[in-house]
């Protein structure tokens, strides 16, 4: 269980999160709307330790967050793959700070690349990547050291909507499989509906939690059915109030 | 031959011989040698075994200077960069000696250590280290913060780690290019160094000692040698570092 209690971040006066309170079971998928700049990327980095808050706290399983910490992964928009290393090498880079031996490790990570499909790319180095591939290999690096919650902001936000439609389903896989707890951050109404067990919406700078839509809808879902529509307006419609109160 | 080749071997045919064109109507050796005396002179030097103990001398003065420089410049530029304390410790020291020419230093290079091949040395390090100084810290300083959080949420927190999993990989092309500055600067320096009678051998010693001499074909034979090595030197080093170390960083470049 997450848990986010009484979090607030101010930068100098800058006040980006406003009490924001909530818990998030484990196994749960929930993805974080809201207008740009109302400070999801920061609610994200504090939640992995990258940044303190400056009042409320973060607990884990009962655990305090105070910096990163392995049981948190993170994934970021532009991937952050470590240009120098090859593909293979950057998907083994946790376990290796874990301390496992590296051709072990490699081994584990070939098996993944395999399922991925880019086993004939583990000697390419990122540049050589389209983005997909690249997140692809981003999530398999978080995903290899066995976080037990995923945090991923704006992940598929750079690519184009068919490798994002594909990316989701490869993702909603994995989340099958092993279940973690899944904090997606997204601008897509879309994304949102498709993937989420809940979906927070947040207000304009400063953050606070506007609304909050659980959808009980089996998966893999129809994109199209009306039952996705109704979603899709939902949080299309206080996401709309949103944006013409900043405006 | 391709095209590109061909015309650079008729640009140097053509230089060498309006060279001695010009050399054989000044009629002159010491206002202009010929191009054939100077060949004449460059083998008189490789076959009296002249050539490869001023070779070994100057390298070995080149090689104190960029090796010391090496060894103190890139810790200290990690430092700064990593680190603001040590930068706004470091740096006005380094504002402050950096503007000085190195060839500045031989007198004192010369009451420290007198007329030895450290002293020769020294000067080279002083035009090498901050060349490489200046290159690490920017590439450290550099480091996209993105880079760095993500290998802290993979477990890659303490400072030391950082370093040697992340900025270090990160600047390793700048400390490189660093490098390659330091080297150029630093065999100019190996000739100023030279001139001050730390040894009898050497390539920029022997500019001057065949001036003093007046023969200004064996002048221009190690001038042009102390340009062959420089650029030998030079693009070996690029070798290395291009094809293996920095592939990475050229395809970044690339796809920009
Ligand atoms: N390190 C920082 N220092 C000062 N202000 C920051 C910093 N990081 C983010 N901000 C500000 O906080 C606000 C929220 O940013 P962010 O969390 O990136 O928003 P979002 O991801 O929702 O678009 C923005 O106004 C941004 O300018
Ligand atoms: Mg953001």
């Amino acid at each position: 269980m997450l848990k986010i209690n009484n979090l607030s971040k101010k930068y100098d006066d800058l006040l980006v999160l406003d009490n924001i309170n909530l818990e998030i079971a484990d196994s749960e998928f929930i993805c974080l709307l809201g207008p740009s700049g109302c400070g999801k990327t920061t609610l994200l980095r504090i939640v992995a330790g990258l940044e303190e808050a400056t009042t409320g706290r973060i607990t884990l399983n009962n655990q305090s967050i105070t910096g990163p910490n392995t049981c948190i992964g993170m994934v970021f928009q532009d991937y952050a793959l470590f240009p120098w290393r090859n593909i293979l090498d950057n998907a083994i880079f946790g376990l290796e700070m874990k301390g496992v031996d590296k051709e072990t490790a490699r081994n584990k990570a070939r098996k993944y690349l395999r399922l991925l499909g880019l086993e004939r790319f583990e000697k390419s180095h990122p540049h050589e990547l389209s983005g997909g591939m690249k997140q692809r290999v981003a999530i398999l690096r978080a995903l290899l050291i066995k976080p037990e919650v995923l945090l991923m902001d704006e992940p598929f936000g750079a690519l184009d909507a068919q490798t994002r439609n594909q990316l989701q389903i490869e993702l909603l896989k994995i989340w099958n499989k092993d279940k973690k707890t899944v904090l997606f951050v997204t601008h897509s109404v879309d994304e949102a509906a498709y993937l989420a067990d809940r979906v927070i919406i947040l207000s304009k700078r400063p953050g606070r939690i506007k609304e909050t839509i659980e959808i009980n809808l089996p998966r893999p879902r129809d994109r199209t059915s009306m039952e996705v529509n109704k979603i899709r307006s939902r949080v299309l419609k206080t996401l709309g109030a949103e944006q013409e109160a900043q405006a | 031959m391709p095209h590109g080749r061909l015309l650079r071997v008729i640009s140097l045919a053509g230089a060498t011989i309006i060279w001695e064109i010009a050399a054989s109507v000044v009629n002159d050796p010491l206002f202009l040698p010929r191009f054939t005396e100077v060949i004449q002179t460059f083998y008189h030097v490789v076959a009296s075994g002249d050539l490869l103990r001023d070779l070994f001398e100057s390298l070995m003065h080149f090689g104190i200077g960029l090796g010391l420089g090496i060894v103190i410049a890139i810790p200290i530029g990690m430092m700064m960069g990593w680190s603001r304390t040590a930068d706004n410790i470091i740096d006005p020291l380094v504002e402050l000696v950096r503007p000085i020419p190195p060839i500045a230093w031989i007198p004192f290079a010369i009451i420290w250590l007198h007329l030895t091949h450290y002293a020769a040395g020294f000067i080279v390090f002083m035009g090498a280290v901050f060349p490489i100084l200046i290159n690490t810290y920017a590439g450290f300083r550099d480091t996209p913060q993105i880079l760095i959080d993500s290998g802290k949420v993979l477990g890659c927190v303490r400072s030391r780690d950082l370093i040697k999993k992340i900025a270090l990989p990160y600047a390793l092309p700048s400390i490189a290019t660093g490098v390659r500055i330091a080297m150029g600067v630093g065999w100019m320096c190996v000739v100023a160094a030279e001139l001050f009678g730390v040894s009898n051998h050497g390539l920029g010693y022997k500019v001057w000692w065949y001036k003093d001499i007046h023969q200004m074909d064996g002048v221009l034979t190690y001038m042009l040698i102390l340009g062959i090595v420089s650029l030998t030197i030079d693009r070996v080093f690029r070798y290395i570092t291009d094809e293996r170390l920095l592939k990475w960083k050229t395809g970044l470049v690339r796809n920009k």
